[in-house]
């Protein structure tokens, strides 16, 4: 089973549920696949304490023009849909940071003048505790794609891992393609939100998006008795599961600010993050 | 001399565009024909991503001596701006087209 742990808005708490969640599922001796995909800015790592098993560049394809090949016909830049390549009076100048990838100018390129090279964009890391095996992503400084790589720790995890294994993917934040990509594939999506109007008016995005995805999704509130009954009120309206509770408390944040996990020290989260692991066991079982 | 604005609008007295890739329209002033003409480049929101070039290459095709604009081109638009042989000022927003075409003359605007 594949759950992604996603929000709209940053700073929920959705490496804090991914942690904690999969720490604990693994000390019950279920092998688990925890896989930080916020290849931006990835963090679960702070959490998981474990060894160092693999390390792999990851690579992504850009054109690169062939000067003496090329006849100037402009066709690379007419099929280009992201304005990554464009012909210049006597130049075909590629822009790599907009290039996605799709071979399009590559492929249809008549004197074969724009050959894929591949070109570093990041880094991926696998770590093992007991029965955590934690992967990271994590995108090179100046690169301004987070799909591509996104896709590529996806491919890993789904190539190196039993399927039997339960997988907890740490999506980044916000409503956009990295998100996108980062939830496709899985069969439960669980949104973290804060009970506050911005917390709310994320939900709803994120929400939105899940609907057109047509996916399962839950709702966990983390911080759980700062604001209002807004999101309570909300997820009721709209027959959304709401799994847990993470009551707010400046305890969790001295932890978490140490690279704590939270359910260790404070028993009221333990329970909370229990009542999702339970939710989850339940849904494998129904698989 | 022909001279290029990023403009809101279509004539002198219209906001100059502080934005380059994204300008509403490309004002064409030609000092010895003493004509002005106007250039639509309202597509270019429409795009996501990489607009900066696409409206540095239509301005190579307006021929310009001078581009005049308010923030300055992008690093991608000003990779191709720079294979050209116009000279490119800055630091004209907030005002219209007819006073940064006075700045110019009295050169207050900055040399990108």
């Amino acid at each position: 089973m594949k759950i992604s742990i996603a929000s709209g808005k940053g700073g929920t708490g959705k490496t804090t549920l991914s942690t904690n969640l999969s720490a604990l599922i693994a000390e019950k001796n279920n092998d688990i696949v925890l896989t930080d995909l916020d290849v931006e800015e990835p963090n679960s790592g702070l959490f998981i304490r474990g060894e160092l098993t693999h390390s792999q560049d990851m690579y992504k394809m850009i054109p690169e023009w062939d000067k003496d090949k090329c006849v100037l016909c402009r066709n690379c830049q007419n099929v280009c849909k992201f304005n990554a390549v464009i012909m210049m009076i006597d130049e075909v100048i590629v822009f790599d940071k907009l290039c996605h990838s799709c071979y399009a100018c590559s492929e249809l390129c008549p004197q074969n003048a724009l050959p894929m090279q591949p070109q570093k964009m990041g880094e991926l890391k696998r770590f093992k505790y007991k029965n955590l095996h934690f992967v990271e992503g994590k995108l090179d400084i100046g690169q301004e794609q987070a799909v591509p790589l996104i896709a590529q720790t996806l491919d890993y995890v789904d190539n190196n891992f039993p399927e039997n294994h339960l997988k907890i993917y740490d999506a980044p934040p916000g409503t956009s393609c990295p998100v996108i990509e980062a939830t496709k594939d899985s069969d439960l999506i669980i949104l973290v939100t804060e009970p506050t109007p911005f917390g709310l008016h994320d939900l709803k995005l994120s929400v939105d998006t899940m609907r057109k995805l047509e996916k399962d999704f839950v709702v966990v509130i983390n911080r759980h008795g700062i604001g209002n009954a807004n999101v309570k009120d909300y997820c009721k309206k709209e027959n959304i599961p709401v799994l847990a509770r993470i009551p707010n408390s400046k305890k969790a944040a001295q932890a978490y600010s140490h690279g704590n996990l939270l359910y260790k020290v404070i028993p009221e989260i333990k329970t909370a993050i229990e009542k999702v692991a339970d939710y989850i066991g339940t849904e494998m079982e129904k698989r | 001399m022909k001279i290029v604005f990023t403009a809101k609008g279509k004539d002198w007295h219209s906001e100059m565009d502080p934005r380059f890739g994204r300008t509403e329209f490309l004002l064409v002033y030609d000092e010895e024909k003493d004509e002005l003409t106007t250039y639509d480049n309202s597509d270019a929101n429409r795009q996501a991503h990489g607009v900066g070039p696409i409206t540095a290459q239509k301005l190579f095709d307006l021929e310009p001596d001078v581009l005049i604009t308010g923030n300055g081109p992008g690093g991608n638009a000003a990779r191709i701006l720079q294979k050209g042989d116009f000279e490119i000022y800055t630091g004209a927003m907030n005002m219209t087209v007819k006073e940064a075409y006075d700045k110019f003359k009295n050169d207050e605007l900055s040399k990108f």
